[in-house]
């Protein structure tokens, strides 16, 4: 086990260096951040000493040796625009998405499961073919459309819900959290359904094809002539076999989630990290692009092992030790 | 102690009626090309202590009938005719519930593949405990104690430890011998085994064979060993009941049977089994397929593959005894093969 680990975690390091060569290499390609950040009537001194100040002046290899560097004492730049450090400024705005990211997911599990599990157990049933129709609403619906639907509805007509924004928060451990707020729950929760609606549906079909594959093994006739109830074969024998696809994809799907997030935190004005990457984007303010993209790759890598390490107590056929 | 007592008078008040009694039991199953008539017309018995070799080639409805006995039949399946007397009381009517609390405790069932029977996430232990507690109040470490004595029963070496491991840690042998303990956990009164023996290799097969029979004689258990395989009923079982495309088509004594077929189809199940007294001679096959069950032909099934096959066959024969203690359903049996001659012939194995 602690021999796995070691050499997951060298992997990452090296996913890690060659994706910061990419990064930088891609975001250095993409435009000019000075004619965006100086002003057009500056003179050439003062574009000069500003270009200098950014240390744009560089050549390529250096700047990125430069950023490398820095970036293994934990300083990952300066954003252009707010003067502030980049890891700081998206460290501050990740909470946020988090929260939006998990309760989505919480969501996606809580309705998706039961119904999957529905689905998979009576497939002729009228209900479960409304179940399956409502899956595919959930995958093709436009994400931006469904959240200004439902603000329409219940924020707007019946008033139920604010309509933007993120709450009151509450500190815990250092951190900035809304969900521990009565109201905070109440600005999270429809950002967080209109997050969740595809997940909904991937996680439906997902557990209704584990349960049909899975109600046809030898293994679950085995059960019943054990004589085991309906409810102990259904949800021992068959829910922990089918427990196994659906962690593996769920947990791929968060580290997208949180890193893609951003069309849901845009309709709400969430002020989650998604907003942020686009606002910097528009403006080219380079570290906090690079940052935002590094942080991300950590996140995926960190979130693969988690799914990893899950599956091997899910499944006692894969066991990570190395022999 | 008391246990025992009790088992043994209750036996003994049951020792003259049969098992299981099966009676023109017929399961179909409802698909969208037509009717399946897997089983169709299955009878027979099975008496206390009793091994009842169910024998016939793949699709025959050999498993269809263990499934229907334990009430495992799936839609599009179901039963539609027939009894199937457990002691009397008819399985074919019973409800689910009841069923449940049958399977598993007095009748017990062990599949084919060892590989697949088995949960794959849920340790060994799990799996025998929750099989004594579905049945029995009994405290989880009384139910683990159980487990433990039954595995140690079928032969696994250090039960104890073997308890926390997974299916896959088990070779395949070991994993029949698993399902064979789970099985017996409540000492049943019947099993239905549906050719747990195919998917081992030989020796292994030989011995669990050894062990199954020892066990039915010990424990008084009622045995359905289904099988295609004859040298294993020859072995192993008392009586044998020949399907072909969901009916028994001949019954008997085993020895009685494997000396002296009446149906021409166990005839010629008989001779295409290779054996050491026929070597380099050519062995006999049936000719033909086995006819799909939604297009059999009507009258016996068996006709078209018959070298005895006559106009009448035309019309349904009826399993009727055609010598003390022996069923068979055909018009045209083999009948002349009574004379003593050709019974000693057919004793050193060349049955003609």
């Amino acid at each position: 086990m602690a021999v796995y680990l070691l050499r997951r975690l060298l992997q990452s390091a090296l996913v890690m260096l060659a994706m910061s060569v990419i990064v930088f290499i891609g975001v250095y390609a993409i435009g000019d951040p000075v004619e965006i950040l100086i002003s057009p009537d500056a003179d050439q001194m003062e574009r000069e000493r500003a270009i200098k100040a950014l240390g744009l002046d560089l050549p390529l290899w250096m700047q990125y040796l430069s950023f490398l560097g820095n970036a293994l004492r934990g300083d990952l730049g300066r954003s252009f625009v707010f003067n502030e450090p980049a890891l700081q400024l998206i460290l501050q705005r990740m909470p946020a998405t988090l929260e939006l990211a998990f309760g989505a997911m919480f969501i996606a599990l809580l309705i998706g499961l039961p119904l999957g599990l529905y689905a998979g157990l009576k497939p002729n049933s009228t209900g479960s073919k409304l179940v399956m129709a409502g899956s595919i609403l959930g995958f093709s619906l436009p994400t931006f459309w469904v959240g200004l639907m439902l603000i329409m509805v219940f924020a707007v007509q019946l008033g139920w819900l604010p309509s933007t924004g993120r709450g009151p928060t509450v500190e815990v451990l250092g951190l900035r959290w809304s969900f521990l707020t009565w109201d905070g729950l109440r600005h999270l929760a429809m950002p967080a359904l209109n997050l969740a609606l595809f997940k909904i549906s991937l996680v439906i079909r997902l557990t209704r094809a584990g349960v049909r594959e899975t109600m046809l093994m030898d293994y679950v006739k085995f059960a019943r002539a054990k004589g085991l109830s309906p409810a102990r074969v259904t949800y021992v024998h068959v829910f922990k076999n089918i427990l196994i696809p659906v962690v593996t994809v769920v947990g791929l799907e968060l580290g997208s989630t949180i890193a893609f997030s951003v069309v849901t935190e845009s309709v709400f004005a969430w002020p989650g990290m998604g907003k942020l990457i686009i606002d910097s984007i528009n403006v080219l303010d380079r570290p906090v692009i690079v940052a935002y993209l590094m942080i991300i790759v950590l996140m995926f890598i960190t979130i693969n092992l988690l799914v990893d390490l899950a599956y091997s107590a899910l499944d006692p056929r894969v066991r990570l030790e190395n022999k | 102690m008391s246990q025992t007592q009790m088992q043994t008078t209750s036996m003994a008040a049951t020792a003259a009626a049969p098992t299981l009694e099966v009676r023109d039991l017929q399961t179909h199953f409802f698909t969208r090309a037509g009717v399946v008539k897997a089983v169709d017309g299955v009878s027979f018995t099975v008496g206390r202590g009793k091994v009842l070799g169910l024998v016939g080639e793949s699709g025959s409805g050999k498993t269809v009938t263990g499934f229907s006995i334990l009430g495992l039949v799936d839609a599009p399946g179901r039963i539609v005719g027939g009894d199937i007397l457990f002691h009397g009381q008819n399985l074919a009517k019973l409800k689910e519930e009841e069923m449940r609390q049958l399977r598993g405790n007095r009748i017990a069932m062990i599949f084919q593949d060892p590989m697949m029977t088995l949960n794959p996430v849920l340790r060994v232990d799990t799996q025998m405990i929750e099989t004594v507690l579905a049945h029995t109040k009994v405290s989880k470490e009384e139910a683990r104690q159980r487990a433990r004595d039954t595995l140690g029963m079928v032969g696994i070496p250090s039960p104890d430890e073997r308890l926390k491991s997974y299916p896959h840690q088990f070779s395949g042998g070991m994993r029949q011998r698993v399902a064979i303990a789970i099985a017996l956990l409540h000492r049943p009164e019947l099993i239905v085994a549906d050719e747990p023996t195919t998917a081992l290799d030989v020796t292994i097969q030989a011995q669990i064979l050894a062990e199954v029979q020892k066990l039915c004689a010990e424990t008084g258990t009622a045995m359905i060993w289904i099988t295609h395989d004859l040298s294993v009923v020859a072995g192993l079982a008392d009586d044998i009941a020949v399907m072909y495309a969901g009916r028994v088509v001949e019954r008997g004594a085993v020895s009685e049977v494997l000396d002296q077929p009446l149906h021409p189809y166990t005839h010629g199940l008989i001779g295409s089994v290779p054996s050491r007294n026929k070597r380099g001679e050519k062995l006999r096959q049936i000719p033909g397929m086995t006819p799909s069950l939604l297009s059999l032909p009507p009258g016996c099934a068996f006709r078209t593959r018959c070298p005895r096959a006559q106009e009448d066959c035309a019309r349904d024969p009826a399993l009727s005894e055609l010598m003390p203690g022996r069923l068979a359903r055909c018009f045209h049996p083999h009948l002349a093969a009574q004379g003593s001659a050709v019974r000693g012939a057919a004793a050193e194995g060349n049955p003609a």
